[in-house]
């Protein structure tokens, strides 16, 4: 009997060694995996926080009419009142934080209001387009449509 | 309930232990937001896209999304007719800058805006190796970027071609339905910078959200419903020959 | 690119070093499967590869997590595949597959058969090779008869185990690409059989060749009862993977679901060189002819020998190929069915061709320190008589 263990002795060292190997292993687990992970599920907890912890760039339309209530108005009665703000004007959040120092700048209209007016086939019928050239002969869109309030039909007319 | 002095002596650092238990377990959110409270899809109605690209442009100033690679994008498509199975679809550079005037008249055209569609069963979390790629309480699918590996699994397994590899920080990246936003009660940058409303944000969860009333008189569709996924990304008029 | 792709679509995801590693551990599974025919199934005539076969096997196994680390986006995070695996993924899942076989199978096995010999070569060396054998001993110098029946009770029991295991590794690989639904062209069930039975092949070729190779260097002679029989599991595998392949193009032709013409176009444009010339033709119907050549009627040794060095080169050219064609092809159609990409191969970067050579011939470096180390043969440093290594 002595005898049969001595001859499986060395398999016994290689139990050990596979022994020490999860010894290790579990040690490395619960020294570095983070400490938020499994937090609120499968995955480290913390990222969730972060991600809900960027800094926003848009302000959102609510902002800009708290402070601008004119346009807001002159919007609210004219064809552009569910385009918000930023669409045209461009990303603002650091302006609305800091108003006085932060100044938007307006984009080139005339690029602008080709992007969302020129005419393409796969536009909804009835949405107004136009072929750029041919409608104003290369004059600014501003000259005949004030942004805010574009249509003719209730005043917009310059 | 009548305490003797002794009890409340050995319940107070058993109640204080526990209280620090509970503080560990409740997330640190944003101020005011519950998670379950939530749960987030859109509605995108082709009807009203007129593929101006504000909404890919928005999300790139939004999301710092490097050139070349798209967290949404927009495609224009041509049916001929009744061939349903071979439209032609183009997408230049997303539609970030909008469309070319459209060359080929006839036929049915239509412009169709993508994204990550945060499926329920999402097949790319089912195969991301350490679990950093996840679901929120509140149904958005998320990418941790300090864990992500960038073994790209997750890329191969989107059917829907939303994610990308993104070029310096070296993990996947994709539309996180702006979650730094509405976790704070603002809408996603897309959604926000849409001048035609064709995109919409929508929290199923919310018995108001005019989504309810919407889907119960419309007619809808998910992209690619044969995979189960679970999107919840729903259109508005999508046509069948829509890839 | 041509047609309409997804945006992100355009830049493949996956590069030649994704197209490595399945023919590498691929490679293994064939290589350890033929080392168990005589361990297990008492195939003795492949007795003179067993060695070779295992060793073989641990250099490539060594190699295999190579190109995947060169691949990841942040290999230093590598580890979290061990530590926080998501169960549901089979790659996280391969992971302790990989490990499982590297350690308790190929390992374990290749100790058991080689501890008399290790320690006969412990006690007749001095100095830092001493040491070695030593600390490859574990230590332990018992190599009574009853140890060694010990031992190979113990080989026969591991054997036994590692044969599914070396199924499971491969098998494994296959099911990471076929269980991907979003991918047509790689989410078919066949997937891990196909890639099971590909692997077997190319492993049996390469330990066929291995052992041509090594007995050329040696200048000993090659017994050719060994080497006719493992060109017939060599052929009867091939057959069997031949068949698997041709179901799984017949079951698409025939079906032709939404994803089919667009397959098509891309095989018989982007793939036509990879896998019409160099998969079907060059790498697997010529290499069955030659083979079933050799299986019909009776040639000269020197002449089947010719022969079956061709087969198996072309085989394992026709593999790699199968393999590049499942990567690389399942990522140049779009998944809108629309249009198609073109694979960038550069030469000197990270993914590139270059490191992808340098890997292919990595494992034959460390499989020389490997033979050097634990020779195969007997006459060589073994200390043991030849009769009873053979």
């Amino acid at each position: 009997m002595s005898g049969r263990f001595k001859d499986s002795a060395h398999l016994i060292r290689v139990a050990a060694v596979f022994l020490l190997g999860a010894v290790v292993f579990v040690a490395l687990r619960a020294a570095v995996i983070p400490k938020s992970f499994g937090q609120f599920g499968p995955y480290r907890g913390k990222a969730l926080l972060e991600m809900q912890a960027r800094p926003v760039k848009f302000a959102g339309h609510d902002v800009c009419e708290g402070c601008h209530p004119d346009v807001a108005e002159t919007k609210a009665k004219g064809v552009h009142a569910h385009v918000n703000c930023e669409t045209c004007h461009g990303a603002q959040a650091k302006h609305a934080d800091d108003p006085a120092t932060v100044k938007p700048v307006l984009p080139e209209v005339a690029k602008l209001c080709v992007r969302c007016h020129s005419e393409n086939i796969a536009k909804p019928n009835g949405f107004p387009q136009v072929n750029a050239a041919e409608h104003s002969g290369g004059q600014d869109c501003k000259t005949c449509h004030q942004p805010h309030s574009p249509g003719f039909g209730s005043g917009g007319k310059k | 309930m009548n305490l003797t002095r002794r009890q409340v002596l050995l319940l107070l650092p058993a109640a204080a232990a526990a209280w620090e238990f509970v503080k560990a377990g409740t997330p640190d959110q944003a101020p005011n937001y519950n998670m379950d409270e939530h749960w987030w899809g859109m509605l995108l109605d082709i009807t009203k896209c007129i593929g101006c690209g504000s909404c890919v442009r928005a999300c790139a100033t939004e999301n710092d999304v490097p050139d070349g690679y798209f967290r949404t994008w927009v495609e224009q498509y041509h049916r001929e007719d009744w061939h349903i199975e071979a439209p032609v679809v183009s997408s230049p550079d997303g539609g970030k800058n909008g469309f070319p005037p459209g060359k080929v008249a006839g036929g049915k055209n239509f412009f169709v805006p993508k994204m990550c569609n945060h499926c329920v069963d999402s097949p790319c979390t089912q195969v991301c190796p350490v679990g950093a790629t996840y679901h929120t309480a509140d149904g958005v699918v998320l990418v941790d970027y300090e864990y992500c590996l960038g073994c790209r699994y997750c890329i191969q397994a989107c059917p829907y071609g939303c994610r990308f590899f993104h070029p310096t920080k070296h993990t996947a990246d994709k539309c996180t339905l702006c979650y730094h936003r509405i976790s704070k009660g603002l809408t996603t940058a897309c959604c926000e910078n849409c001048p035609t409303g064709a995109r919409q944000l929508a929290d199923l969860k919310n018995p108001k959200d005019p989504i309810h009333e919407f889907l119960k008189t419309h007619t809808v569709q998910v992209l690619k419903p044969h995979l189960a996924t679970g999107s919840k990304m729903f259109y508005n008029g999508l046509d069948g020959s829509v890839r | 690119m041509e047609g309409f792709m997804y945006p992100n679509e355009v830049e493949l995801q996956w590069s030649v070093l994704i197209v490595l590693y399945p023919f590498l551990t691929g490679l293994v599974a064939g290589a350890f499967i033929l080392a168990s025919l005589e361990r297990v199934f008492r195939v003795e005539e492949v007795k003179p590869t067993y060695r070779l076969a295992l060793l073989t096997a641990l250099a490539f196994l060594i190699v295999a997590p190579m190109p995947l680390q060169l691949h990841l986006g942040h290999p230093e995070r590598s580890l979290e595949m061990y530590l926080t695996p998501h169960r549901a993924s089979a790659m996280a899942m391969f992971g302790f597959v990989y490990m499982w076989y590297l350690m308790a199978v190929l390992l374990l096995e290749i100790w058991l058969d080689y501890r008399r010999d290790i320690v006969l070569m412990a006690q007749a060396s001095t100095g830092a090779k001493r040491l070695l054998y030593k600390l490859l001993s574990l230590g332990s110098d018992n190599i009574s008869e009853g140890a060694l029946r010990v031992d190979d009770r113990a080989g026969w029991i591991i054997t036994l185990i590692g044969i599914p295991s070396a199924f499971m590794l491969h098998g494994y690989v296959g099911f990471i690409f076929g269980s991907v639904k979003a991918n047509p062209w790689w989410s078919t069930p066949l997937m891990p059989v196909v890639f099971l039975f590909s692997a077997m092949v190319s492993g049996i070729a390469l330990v066929l060749l291995m052992y041509m190779v090594t007995s050329l260097l040696r200048r000993a002679p090659i017994d050719m009862r060994c080497l006719d029989t493992i060109a017939k599991y060599l052929f009867y595998t091939f057959v069997i993977d031949f068949t698997m392949e041709m179901l799984d193009l017949i079951h698409r032709i025939y079906e032709a679901d939404e994803s089919f013409r667009s397959l098509d176009f891309m095989v018989h444009t982007r793939l036509f060189l990879s896998q019409i010339v160099l998969q079907i033709f060059v790498g697997t119907l010529a290499p069955l002819a030659l083979l079933a050549l050799t299986q019909l009627m009776k040639f000269p040794e020197i002449v089947r020998k010719r022969m079956y060095a061709v087969a198996a080169t072309l085989t394992i050219i026709g593999i790699f190929a199968m393999r590049w064609n499942v990567v690389i092809g399942g990522q140049l159609f779009s998944k809108s069915f629309l249009g198609y990409t073109t694979y960038k191969l550069e030469f000197i970067t990270r993914e590139g061709l270059l490191p992808a050579i340098v890997l292919m011939i990595l494992p034959f470096f460390i499989l020389y320190v490997l033979i050097k180390v634990l020779p195969p043969w007997h006459g060589e440093n073994t200390g043991a008589t030849p009769a009873e290594t053979d």
